[in-house]
């Protein structure tokens, strides 16, 4: 079947009215679904702004595309019958491409303005800032290339156009030339790498000091545990044949470390204090991230692995400076663990140091009564001796 | 490099398949399991196109989910059943349609699609040669491709779904069956279909480095050759050396799921229950997997490269310039990929010295990348350009490669990987460098081919309003989504409304989707010139872009042998275009020098001591009768 015949198909059209009169209440987009399936007694709305009315959009479009071919087609017929050349297709490509030049550079300004001030703010670490600095050596360098490279792709496409007139230079090669945008790229890139490298070397190569701050993050499907130290200042160790229904980390509490150990909801962190995150994972890889501190490692089953970082500005400040009065730093998983990976998060929450020891005494020890219970420790009453965590840390 | 071409046997294969054209072949034998490399590269793009289409498909599917996380749609229960309830796609099928959409375009579309293709197509007739080393190993490379591609299908008929642990199946998730629904059958089908794909990849790798050493015609040296199949040969080694290591993880993970080994497993618990492993290391997979991964995306890159070079050459009617530095920083790429894949894995927690050492090498490919982009530029730099459909995906090519590529410089900076790994930002990159790059090389192939697999030519019109389309909307898909990445979306995330930080982007996924739908619905116009174009397309001349390589010395009608009698001898490069003096502007790869004297320069006769006598006479003979006029 021909395409015109199929178009003016009669089937074809009686088809495209029933979809267009039946189809929508079953095929169009519904919302606030869930309000229906939970027995309220209002009908779902119905949003006409669904698939058959984009359906309808694109076939108008269509309709537009075909009928300036047409035009052209009619206009490049005229052209033949009074004896000139039809349409220069190769003019036609080259103008597009010089439009489409500008129009581009205009949507990349564009979108560096609008969507470029959507992105993340100055770091809120120490190690971020160092980061942030590298990141923008690079966008400048990167995009005067890009900049100069695409006006040059498209400039010799509209300048250079096939013309009957002239032959192409034939230049099959210039050592000179080559050698220049050889050795440039290589001097640019060895100036990246050494940047990078020592930044690099920086932030991963910290060691373990006495007054990082130690908590462990531990990512199962689909939650993240955390785990900070007791008034001892040491995390107590884990196995993970000790997982239990009551102790799902694994704690071995044969070790006297374990004993305060605490277990939190919420991660808690000191401004400007360093932080050292032990991050483990009980089943499949998660990832630690938090952006805003540019911070990301993986969790990864039998491979203990950590992060350290300064934290420098606190929530209440960035609330402030980013106006939001609900904003709360965040830590997501970024590495595909399940189908609730994208709901796998943890409020992050900076505070001053006061506030944090004051959030640290209200914390619970990980040892908690049913534990006792299933290891046959003596009851948290006749253990208790009335202190608090107030000591807890490496302050 | 010295000519080594080998005569003799060419001679010999010649006498076999002079007159194997008059053979009476069933429909069986020519057209399903042909040996000939012309049918098989078109079994290859048709095979590839249909998984095109379904991978085209599925990301539709997971961008309207995206663009609409908090809408339901009645149409998707009534198309994907159980994987739909309610009318929203599960979490899990979710995680299924971009780990499926991943693999087939990488593997199954940008590998086999590509390489296969063009491969098949071009190195015989490009180097001048009756087949492929091995047809009937070439036909075998066909068939498994298409039953990896049927199993790796069949995955979505499974009770629990295809695989859904990432394109990259990193263990834990991949190696137990309880995980997820996408770690059960269907990774189990996932695995089996990729041993199957390595081994069609490995027989088809073999055949085409064989063919290019040893089945060069006469003449066909190796600097003789057309940088189309240069890339075509160089991907084929990476593909050879990089394969095996994939199937080597991919085997040891099927252990770990079945037999109890422990290889890429410890300590684990899950849903509460101690699993037995002990020793194993996840991270060990991932060494494994982006050993074959990295250079992957050269795989998928480098004839992309080729074609690129050869369909820009041609339509600018200039040589490519700088040819040698064009193969010497193909090869400088083929080398340097097999050890950057350290930075895929910069945040997984190996030492970070070795992600240092892995950054360096990861910066410095950059320098031969951009050898090659300043090339296609210079290569366009005065040249008297056709803008064909193909011309333009070439085009396309190069400023996709340049976007996406500089975009990897940021994420072969160790320390800014450590805020952009997994996130849109890596999305964007890898789909405009080796996604969008790669197809735009493998439809400007496709258009410029077109005449030499099926007789008839394309309609150009159409390839223009598909070319625009596709190029607009591959920027408009690709480009906001770097700002994604720096505000710190992570990549595969089912609803990233669910955090208020990141729902200011729902606007930007909205668009992105329509971006995405337009752009696959022009693919729908493309596919229409395409089959109506192999049938009623206007009939092809033997040379129709006139080109100076040898496939177009081909008759129009295909034989099986590719040229009646002899096959043609080599005298010069595949890029004299535009060569003052000479008469048109293009000079074939089979013209004698000694038929364009006025044309000839002296460095055409650096190794033909009596040729350059021949030109020096010429040009004594010359001087005098202008001295004589």
């Amino acid at each position: 079947m021909g395409f015109r015949k199929l178009i003016n198909s009669k089937k074809l059209l009686s088809f495209f009215a029933a979809f267009m009169l039946l189809g929508t209440n079953l095929l169009m987009a519904q919302t606030e679904a869930g309000g229906a399936a939970a027995g309220q007694a209002e009908a779902p709305k119905v949003d006409w702004t669904g698939v058959a009315y984009y359906v309808l959009i694109f076939f108008l479009i269509c309709l537009g595309v075909a009928i300036v071919g047409k035009i052209l087609k009619v206009y490049d017929l005229t052209l033949k019958m009074q004896g000139k050349k039809g349409l220069n297709w190769n003019t036609v490509m080259a103008t597009i491409c010089i439009v489409f030049l500008v129009a581009g550079l205009y949507g990349a300004y564009w979108s560096f303005t609008e969507q470029g001030s959507m992105t993340l703010p100055e770091a809120a670490s120490e190690h971020g800032v160092k980061i942030d600095e590298m990141f923008t050596v690079t966008t400048i360098l990167t995009m005067i290339v890009f900049f100069i490279t695409q006006i040059l792709l498209f400039t010799f496409l509209f300048r250079y156009r096939h013309s009957d007139k002239r032959r192409a230079h034939f230049l099959p090669h210039n050592n000179t030339i080559e050698k220049v945008w050889t050795i440039i790229p290589a001097i640019v890139l060895t100036i990246l790498v050494v940047f990078g490298f020592f930044t690099w070397q920086k932030i991963m190569n910290s060691e373990n000091l006495k007054e990082d701050i130690n908590i462990d993050v531990t990512g199962h499907q689909f939650a993240w545990e955390l785990r900070y130290p007791g008034k001892d200042g040491v995390l107590g160790p884990k196995d993970y044949t000790l997982v239990t229904g009551t102790n799902n980390l694994g704690v071995n509490f044969k070790k006297k470390a374990s004993f305060d150990d605490l277990r939190v909801d919420t991660m808690y962190i000191p401004v400007n204090k360093s932080i050292r995150l032990n991050i483990l994972a009980q089943d499949v890889i998660h990832s630690v991230y938090m952006p805003y501190f540019r911070v990301q490692l993986n969790a990864v089953p039998g491979l203990p692995t950590f992060f350290k970082f300064v934290p420098t500005i606190t929530t209440a400040q960035m609330r402030s400076k980013l106006d939001d009065p609900k904003f709360e730093y965040t830590l997501y998983c970024n590495k595909i663990c399940g189908g609730s990976h994208y709901n796998m998060q943890k409020v992050v929450r900076v505070v001053t140091e006061a506030e944090y020891q004051t959030w640290l005494s209200r914390q619970k020890p990980y040892l908690n009564d049913a534990l006792r219970k299933e290891l046959h420790f003596a009851s948290a009453n006749e253990q208790s001796n009335g202190s608090t965590n107030r000591l807890a840390l490496n302050n | 490099m010295s000519t080594s071409a080998v005569h003799d046997h060419e001679v010999a294969h010649h006498d076999d398949h002079g007159h194997e054209h008059h053979h009476d072949q069933s429909f069986l034998s020519k057209y399903v399991f042909s040996m000939d490399h012309k049918m098989i590269a078109k079994q290859f793009l048709i095979t590839g196109i249909t998984m095109a289409v379904i991978a085209m498909i599925l990301s539709i599917l997971f961008r309207i989910q995206l663009a609409y996380p908090d809408k339901t749609f009645p149409l998707l229960t009534t198309l994907l059943g159980r994987f739909a309830p309610n009318g929203r796609i599960s979490p899990d099928f979710y995680l299924a349609l971009v780990t499926i959409h991943g693999t087939i375009m990488v593997f199954f579309v940008l590998t086999a699609g590509l390489s296969g293709t063009f491969a098949n197509l071009l190195i015989p007739l490009q180097v001048g040669a009756r087949d492929m080393a091995s047809p009937f190993m070439n036909m075998l490379s066909y068939w498994f491709f298409f039953l990896a591609s049927v199993i790796m299908l069949s995955s979505f008929f499974v009770q629990k779904g295809p695989a859904s642990g990432g394109w990259t199946i990193y263990p834990p998730l991949s190696a137990l069956p309880k995980a997820m629904p996408g770690s059960a059958e269907g990774m189990t089908l996932w695995l089996v279909s990729m041993v199957l794909f390595v081994a069609s990849s490995l027989m088809g790798g073999i055949n085409y480095v064989s063919t290019v050493l040893n089945m060069r015609t006469k003449g066909m040296d190796l600097w003789k050759m057309p940088l189309t199949i240069w890339a075509l040969f160089l991907t084929a080694i990476l593909g050879i050396l990089a394969f095996p290591v994939l199937v080597a993880g991919v085997v040891l993970l099927i252990f770990d799921r079945s037999v109890g080994t422990s290889f890429y497993l410890s300590d684990i618990v899950l849903n509460g229950v101690q699993q037995p492993f002990e020793g194993g290391s996840p991270i060990l997979f991932q060494h494994l997997f982006w050993f074959l991964g990295h250079p992957e995306v050269y795989i998928v890159i480098m004839p992309a490269m080729g074609i690129s070079s050869e369909v820009m050459s041609v339509n600018s009617r200039k040589p490519i310039f700088g040819y040698h530095a064009m193969v010497y920083s193909l090869i400088g790429i083929t080398v340097l990929s097999f050890i950057v894949w350290g930075h895929h894995m910069f945040v997984t927690g190996m030492n970070p010295f070795l992600g240092g050492v892995f950054m360096i090498t990861t910066l410095i490919i950059a320098v031969p990348s951009a050898v090659k982009t300043f090339n296609w530029l210079a290569t366009l730099w005065r040249g008297n350009i056709r803008f064909t459909p193909a011309m333009l995906f070439a085009i396309g090519m190069v400023s996709f490669f340049i976007s996406g590529g500089l975009t990897g410089i940021f994420l072969g900076n160790a320390a800014l990987d450590i805020n952009l790994h997994d996130t849109y930002f890596v999305v964007a990159h890898f789909h405009l460098v080796m996604g969008s790059a790669a197809i735009f090389g493998m439809l400007a192939g496709v258009y410029h081919w077109f005449p030499k697999m099926f007789g008839r030519m394309m309609d150009e019109k159409l390839g223009y309003l598909h070319f625009w389309l596709t190029f607009i909307c591959a920027y408009l898909v690709f480009f906001p989504m770097h700002f994604m990445g720096l505000d710190g979306v992570p990549r595969r995330y089912y609803a990233f409304t669910e955090f208020a930080s990141m729902s200011k982007w729902l606007t930007i996924n909205t668009f992105v989707t329509w971006a995405a739908i337009i752009a696959a619905l022009s693919q729908f116009g493309f596919l229409y010139n395409f089959f109506v174009s192999m049938f009623k397309g206007e009939k092809a001349t033997q040379n129709p872009w006139e080109s100076n390589t040898l496939e177009w010395t081909t008759p129009v009608e295909h034989l099986h042998g590719n040229w009646p009698g002899e096959i043609p001898t080599v005298y010069r490069w595949p890029y004299d275009y535009s060569k003052p003096g000479a008469e048109e502007d293009y000079i074939p790869q089979t013209v004698p020098y000694s038929q364009t004297m006025s044309s000839n320069l002296p460095h055409d006769f650096e190794d033909n001591p009596a040729g350059l006598e021949a030109l020096n006479k010429y040009a004594s003979t010359l001087k005098a009768n202008e001295q004589v006029k």
